[in-house]
């Protein structure tokens, strides 16, 4: 009988690049599918929130002025980085929610989902640019550009391959973004914040907050830095307060409900469109 | 009488440094943070002090300081602009009637190298086109080896310069090395005849920081419970967002008292500043986080 005592990891928030607990310093408890406690949470605050969009802020215009090729080559890293974790991310959704075996097909399914998004990061501009016909001297053509810093409410099914299909398609269009973790399933997203945290995306790409989201909506919604809004939570209260706070600013909003993440129809580059402007230039010609 | 600026007036680094990281852990909240806000904008001297300050920007900037947001009537004005002696006649015809004043800088800023006839005469040009407050920098290289009457006289002379204007002298403490000469230079610049001491040109790194401004503070309360005088505080350069503000104002308050809460007494050096208390007098308003793309550059 061994005497050695368990390191247990902290789990916290991940802002900027950096693992941070809570400034508020308020916990909440996470528990397994047995009820058991499984973990404590840092239970994220809006000046939590606040840091968080100000660090997705800071780096966006670097994030989406990088070449398309470099953020496909960054997110083919992340999905690296997670099949080198494939026994952790699997034992873990075994203990917070499902069977071993949906464990295994899950993670798979995240894994490859980053591999699919990497892949559409330096083909999906050109597919959705288009040069337009006009009757005058001009070359008129318009072309997708990055939306901006994005809020993201997680779904609480699904908690990889869900949470895996909102971001990916966000930051492979060169936006940022800020994650809120479901309550349930909040570890899960505090294991994939260090694989983004090992795969070469900068700081504040993404940043993932714990916590209640009931405490976290609303100043998301409200926030006049935030260019737009996705949720997958099947919450209608808090569907409505995005969408009604969304004018306050003409926040983008996209709320994505009773998707089966687990499905190959669920990826497409229509997700990374959902988070694209198009910009249309006129550029005169001789004649 | 003069005291004798050969002696050295000791300063405990690590007490000053534990003071100033009380005043980092205050919190003000609800309507006395709306308040504080209000009054550290109503402090800030707008400054735009850079070889590309065209006509164009110096009127920008003019307007920012009239029309600080475009809806709310009730956010106050900012104190003054402060701008280059050759900006100074611009700004004075805009401004006029507002009550913002126009501080200009000079004596051959930033580094004060000039003879001492043409930093005179700078002063003089300035005045004469309408400044009403004068930015001065003293000569670091005489205080540094030691010639304090050097710098005491200059300062005096610039002072009748001025005439009817105000005169802040600038000490640059980024280069004055310890606390002591920053005592020291602050209480020669204030037998002198200075209205104002100003940490920093804000050309130099560190300008402004915090412990600088207390050692001037206490400086400053000496010299008035000598002399009765209440001489006014400018940290100036590196203070950018609204919550280091707050922390200064309460500092001021519990070093000073709260006559010196007053932007007659008490000035920021900033450009950025002030549109982080803008956001944040706005949040305070309307409960939403504020984005810097709703508010006008100046």
């Amino acid at each position: 009988m061994s005497n050695r005592l368990n390191v247990l990891k902290t789990c916290k928030l991940y802002i900027g690049g950096k693992f941070s607990r809570s400034e508020s310093e308020h916990y909440f408890q996470a528990f397994d599918k047995k009820q058991k406690l499984l973990a404590n949470l840092c239970r994220a605050s809006r000046k939590d929130l606040r840091n968080a969009i100000q660090a997705a802020r800071k780096v966006q215009a670097d994030w989406g002025g990088r070449t398309a090729y470099n953020r496909g080559q960054i997110l083919y890293r992340m999905a690296e980085m997670m099949e080198g974790r494939r026994d952790q991310f699997i034992a873990e959704l075994e203990c917070a929610a499902v069977s071993r075996r949906r464990a295994e097909n899950e993670t798979d399914a995240a894994i490859d989902r980053l591999v699919h998004y990497a892949g559409w990061t330096d083909k999906y501009s050109a597919l959705f640019s288009s040069v337009n016909p006009v009757a005058s001297p001009h070359f008129n053509f318009s072309i997708p550009e990055p939306t901006g810093v994005v809020g993201i409410a997680a779904p609480d099914d699904y908690p990889l391959v869900g949470l895996i299909s909102l971001i990916a398609p966000v930051i492979a269009g060169g936006n940022t973004c800020v994650v809120l973790s479901s309550e349930k399933y909040g570890s899960v997203a505090c294991t994939l914040a260090e694989v983004i945290h090992s795969s070469d995306v900068p700081g504040g790409v993404v940043n993932v907050l714990t916590g209640f989201r009931a405490d976290l909506v609303p100043p998301l919604a409200t926030h006049m830095d935030v260019n737009a809004v996705l949720s997958a939570a099947d919450d209608p209260e808090q569907k409505k307060n995005i969408q009604e706070n969304a004018h306050i600013n003409v926040k983008r909003v996209h709320l994505y409900d009773g998707t089966d993440w687990m499905k190959d129809e669920s990826q497409s580059p229509y997700y990374i469109m959902d988070f694209q402007e198009i910009k249309t230039t006129w550029h005169p010609v001789g004649t | 009488m003069l005291p004798d600026f050969n002696q050295t007036v000791p300063i405990d680094q690590i007490g000053v440094e534990e003071r100033v990281a009380r005043f980092r852990t205050r919190s003000i909240k609800k309507e006395s943070k709306l308040f504080a806000l209000k009054l550290a904008l109503r402090m800030v001297d707008l400054t735009t002090l850079e070889g590309m300050d065209s006509p164009g920007k110096v009127r920008q900037l003019c307007y920012k300081a009239l029309y600080p947001h475009k809806i709310d009537p009730d956010i106050p004005r900012v104190a003054a602009i402060c701008v280059y002696p050759n900006r100074v006649r611009l700004a004075v015809e805009i401004l006029k009637g507002s009550g913002i004043h126009v501080a200009s800088v000079a004596t051959s800023f930033p580094s004060g190298m000039g003879t001492m006839e043409s930093r005179i005469d700078e002063v003089k040009y300035a005045v004469d086109e309408g400044a009403d407050e004068i930015d001065m920098v003293i000569s670091r290289w005489a205080f540094l080896k030691g010639d304090y009457s050097y710098v005491f006289d200059e300062i005096a002379m610039i002072k009748e310069a001025c005439g009817p204007a105000h005169l802040k002298v600038i000490l640059e403490t980024g280069e004055l090395e310890t606390y002591e000469n920053v005592r020291k230079a602050s209480d020669i610049a204030m037998y002198a005849g200075a209205d104002f001491i100003k940490t920093s040109t804000g050309k130099i790194s560190p300008a402004a920081t915090m412990p600088v401004t207390l050692v001037m503070l206490y400086a400053i309360r000496d010299y008035y419970l000598k002399t009765g005088n209440k001489i006014g505080m400018k940290p100036a350069g590196g203070i950018r967002d609204a919550k280091t503000a707050l922390h200064y104002l309460a500092m001021v308050k519990e070093t000073l008292g709260a006559d010196w809460l007053d932007p007659d007494l008490f000035r920021f050096g900033a450009s950025s500043l002030a549109n982080d208390l803008l956001m944040q007098i706005i949040k305070q308003k309307t409960g939403h986080y504020q984005s810097p793309d709703y508010f006008s550059i100046g």
